[in-house]
């Protein structure tokens, strides 16, 4: 964690600004420690509004996963679905939260070599000319 | 909340559904009217529509599914309910049961006797990729769509961590499938009515007939692995380990405890009717269980005062394969790990120690989202009153449980019934 921040309110737009700057950012709750990821404006431990944001080191390792064939429109019209599968999974971090994200550098063609618990790293993936970025972990060879 | 009870009992004294299916000419106006028109044949000493007093709808989204919103009192409408008060309950897939436990609080509360719980959804207007995207509403968008998250996907991401942790394979997950089409091809309501079996003989025969390649499958494993017969949607979750698209709607007549017997020769009375909430999938410790699932079975077995072992069957939320096998654990039949072993040793089967999703389940009867949890209790209502036909379980029925699962357990509902004749 290298930077704490409360200049930017606990929303998914902040979280979103923060991808397009390369950084995976959890809220913390001032009160009593707690990591939201994704970022919450209420601690829904000890229901404190005092937060920060925490950026992650980006590290973790992979919980669940699955390669997607039906797709959604908006990954249909990024060049994905029935040719060309994509994977999503859940990544849990070394700090200990866990986040839905794209998982990159495994075959979505050999599912079965795919292990629970490989190790990965942020790898944000920006698109289009507006800029759009979306979390994605690779894994680390 | 443990240890709260309802003020006072509350009986299902009738409940009816439409045919699930994928019927172009029909809405969900329509298909309601068809639902409550069964139900209305079910209830045995016959009621007048003017002693319903309040109308609570389960409905996930005919806003997006078709372009209609406002949706309880145009269906109440439909059956001439105007001017009771009625209301759309959202909650995902859970729509339908959590309206029922609606119906119950209200007359639990005193306020209504004579409560109409109905479920519909009429979702087939839409090409498949815009019902993926409407299904993934029920999501945490922002958060867990981004990330391009399907509905088959999140389950079959639930289901890569329970392969790991239980050693399942995914041809385990087959047996659920193969379990509950034989079911539904003994429910004249079912959206499939054949088994997997009869299914591969019919693409066979039609081959033949048509004069294209006549497909080599060796038995239904065979067809089952085949990438063009059973293709794959979300890894490791193919086409039949998936829920169907689905037009259908449900009805239920709850009733006062104390004027059941006004309405009905058997009522099913509700023991226990529980719900809970949970965070998104991401964060959640243990991928490989509904905690919500799990917390509400608990509390309805402790408000019934009644335990797993005393549930003769249970309708549980078989959106994918992977779903019946958890459920089946979260409820308490089963120890973690053990319940895709119960499916292959046919344990749930409809002639098994344990029958789950008799009436084909989700799978193989249909979804039509919001109607779902509805008709859970329509089925456990005719194996209790023992009128399912072909498809009855052996032995009497006294008590049974439904399980209906929003989102990736978000949300759930249990309720356990009880037949008094």
């Amino acid at each position: 964690m290298t930077e704490s921040t409360s200049d930017r309110p606990f929303t998914a737009n902040s979280f979103n600004q923060y991808l397009l700057e390369g950084k995976l950012m959890a809220s913390r709750c001032m009160d009593c420690g707690d990591l939201g990821l994704p970022p919450r404006a209420v601690c829904p431990e000890c229901h404190g509004t005092k937060m920060e944001w925490i950026e992650t080191k980006g590290r973790g390792k992979l919980a669940g996963f699955t390669v997607v064939y039906i797709a959604l429109t908006f990954m249909i019209e990024q060049g994905y679905g029935r040719d060309k599968p994509y994977i999503s999974g859940i990544v849990e971090l070394e700090e200990g939260v866990k986040i839905s994200t794209r998982i990159l550098g495994v075959d979505p063609l050999k599912p079965e070599d795919i292990h629970i618990g490989t190790p990965l790293e942020i790898s944000i993936i920006n698109i289009g000319e507006e800029k759009k970025a979306y979390l994605a972990f690779k894994a680390i060879r | 909340m443990t240890g709260r009870k309802l003020l006072r009992g509350v009986a299902i004294v009738g409940a009816g559904m439409s045919k699930f299916g994928a019927f172009p000419e029909k809405n969900s106006r329509d298909l309601f009217v068809e639902a409550f028109k069964d139900m209305s044949r079910s209830v045995d000493k016959g009621f007048d529509p003017k002693q319903i007093e309040s109308f609570f709808l389960g409905n996930f989204s005919s806003d997006l599914f078709e372009h209609q919103g406002h949706t309880a009192p145009l269906l109440g409408d439909a059956v001439g309910l105007t001017p009771i008060p009625s209301a759309r309950v959202e909650n995902a897939c859970a729509s339908g049961a959590t309206a029922i436990r609606q119906g119950v609080m209200a007359i639990a509360s005193g306020l209504y006797d004579v409560v109409l719980v109905g479920g519909a959804e009429k979702m087939t207007n839409l090409p498949t990729s815009e019902v993926t995207d409407t299904l993934a509403t029920a999501a945490d968008v922002p958060f867990e769509i981004a990330a391009g998250f399907t509905f088959p996907g999140f389950y079959a991401a639930m289901a890569t961590a329970y392969m790991d942790k239980h050693g399942m394979k995914p041809e385990h997950l087959m047996n659920v499938a193969i379990k509950n089409h034989e079911n539904g091809a003994l429910n004249p309501n079912a959206q499939f009515g054949t088994t997997i079996p009869k299914w591969m003989e019919g693409r066979i025969a039609s081959a033949v007939k048509k004069g294209k390649p006549v497909p080599a499958w060796s038995d239904i494993w065979d067809f089952l692995h085949d990438d063009a017969a059973n293709p794959m949607v979300a890894w490791p979750l193919r086409l039949f380990d998936c829920s169907p698209i689905t037009d259908g709607a449900s009805a239920l007549l709850l009733v006062a405890e104390d004027r059941a017997k006004e309405f009905s020769n058997a009522p099913l009375h509700i023991l226990a009717s529980t719900q809970t909430s949970d965070v998104a999938l991401h964060n959640r410790a243990d991928l490989t269980s509904l905690s919500a699932a799990k917390l509400a079975a608990s509390q309805a077995y402790e408000m019934a005062g009644v335990t797993a072992q005393d549930i003769r069957i249970a309708e549980v939320h078989d959106c994918f394969t992977i779903a019946e096998v958890i459920a089946s654990e979260d409820i308490g039949f089963f120890a973690p790990g053990e319940g895709f072993k119960a499916a292959e040793d046919g344990v749930t089967a409809r002639l098994g120690a344990k029958p789950i999703n008799t009436s084909g389940g989700l799978k193989s009867k249909g979804h039509p989202v919001g109607a779902s949890g509805v008709a859970q209790v329509f089925e456990v209502w005719k194996q209790m009153r023992t009128e399912a036909g072909e498809r009855q379980v052996p032995g009497d029925v006294p008590l049974a449980m439904t399980h209906n699962v929003g989102a990736t357990g978000s949300t759930c509902v249990v309720h356990i019934l009880e037949r008094r004749d």
